[in-house]
């Protein structure tokens, strides 16, 4: 029975060992560079996915070129404009700041703009309405209303 | 009256955004290719291995060129608006045969009918990256200058022939 489950474990590792690319490299600069730009450049078939996640043909196709272009000499920044020459911005998941991606970039500080405004305004008005005098008849009658609900 | 007013803009203002949404389609992603020369290939024929193509073997010529597998579905229902097209004769179609099996390929072609003048290979996908190919299938045009001016992601329907190709077509053959 034993032998039967570690004859079973081992079978099993090797379907997961199947969808693991090796690669070799030269040096960790390279290797770095790797995941890094792998992690950076978006899957375009599945689009919420980099190409280091994905399991899409395309994705693998797309580290091969990566890889290949690495072992090329290749720099980083030589690699992206390979791809956005072809995909264009959207497959960096850092586009540029561009006339085009500008809503991208700038769009969070405008809403995080208006919302600083927004509990500004809301902030002054509460405290405006804080500041209503009150007259000594009507905080006579708080205090009595206090007082007995304190007492049941 | 703000008070009403404020969260009826704000409504609005979302509903608008909402709607452009509902319309937009992610999926087609912008080619940069357009109004770029057509990347340079030289691969081989799907019917005759030995003989090779390349873009400038058709430059003077306008082009289509549409990227297939046997293995894609949507491919399919392309199919028989291809063969349609081909009989108008307005443009070369030249088909690019994406990661796919020789034998599948040249099956799929005898049984659903061969719309295009000549398919090339590309076994491992690598003229699909220099083209920006995604998402199969894909139609590009090609003008007489070897310039991309058009690309189409998706099957490509009657109504696209009609509207979109046919006449853009007729437009690029007019120029030198």
């Amino acid at each position: 029975m034993k032998h039967l489950s570690i004859i079973f474990l081992l079978a099993l590792s090797g379907i997961v060992g199947a969808g693991v690319e090796y690669r070799e490299f030269a040096n960790p600069e390279q290797q770095a560079a790797y995941e890094n730009l792998t992690s950076e450049l978006r899957c375009l078939v599945c689009q919420n996915q980099t190409i280091a996640d994905s399991n899409a043909e395309l994705a693998a196709d797309l580290r091969r070129q990566v890889y290949e272009m690495l072992q090329q000499g290749k720099s980083k920044q030589d690699i992206a404009q390979f791809m956005t020459d072809r995909y264009g911005d959207f497959v960096l998941y850092n586009p540029p700041f561009k006339l085009k991606t500008g809503l991208l970039w700038i769009g969070p500080v405008v809403f995080l703009l208006i919302g600083l405004v927004a509990v500004f305004l809301f902030a002054r008005r509460k405290k405006n309405a804080a500041n209503i005098e009150i007259s000594a008849e009507k905080q006579q009658k708080i205090r009595s209303l206090l007082e007995e609900g304190d007492q049941s | 009256m703000l008070k009403y007013i404020l969260p009826l803009l704000l409504f609005i203002v979302l509903a608008v955004f909402l709607a452009l949404g509902l319309n937009l389609h992610p999926n087609e992603i912008p080619s940069p290719l357009i109004n770029k020369p057509a990347p340079a290939f030289s691969a081989p024929k799907l019917q005759a291995p030995a003989e090779k193509l390349s873009p400038a073997d058709l430059k003077g010529k306008v082009w289509l060129f549409n990227v297939w597998a046997s293995w894609c579905a949507s491919c399919r229902s392309e199919h028989p608006v291809l063969n349609q097209f081909a009989q108008a004769k307005a443009a070369i179609i030249v088909g690019l045969n994406y990661k796919d099996e020789p034998e599948a390929a040249l099956g799929w072609l005898a049984q659903l009918g061969n719309p295009y003048d000549v398919s090339i290979m590309d076994q491992d996908g690598r003229i699909g990256i220099d083209w920006g190919v995604y998402g199969v299938p894909e139609t590009f045009v090609v003008d007489k200058q070897g310039v991309i001016r058009y690309k189409h992601t998706g099957p490509v329907t009657p109504e696209d022939v009609q509207q979109t190709f046919l006449p853009l077509i007729a437009k690029l053959q007019a120029e030198n």
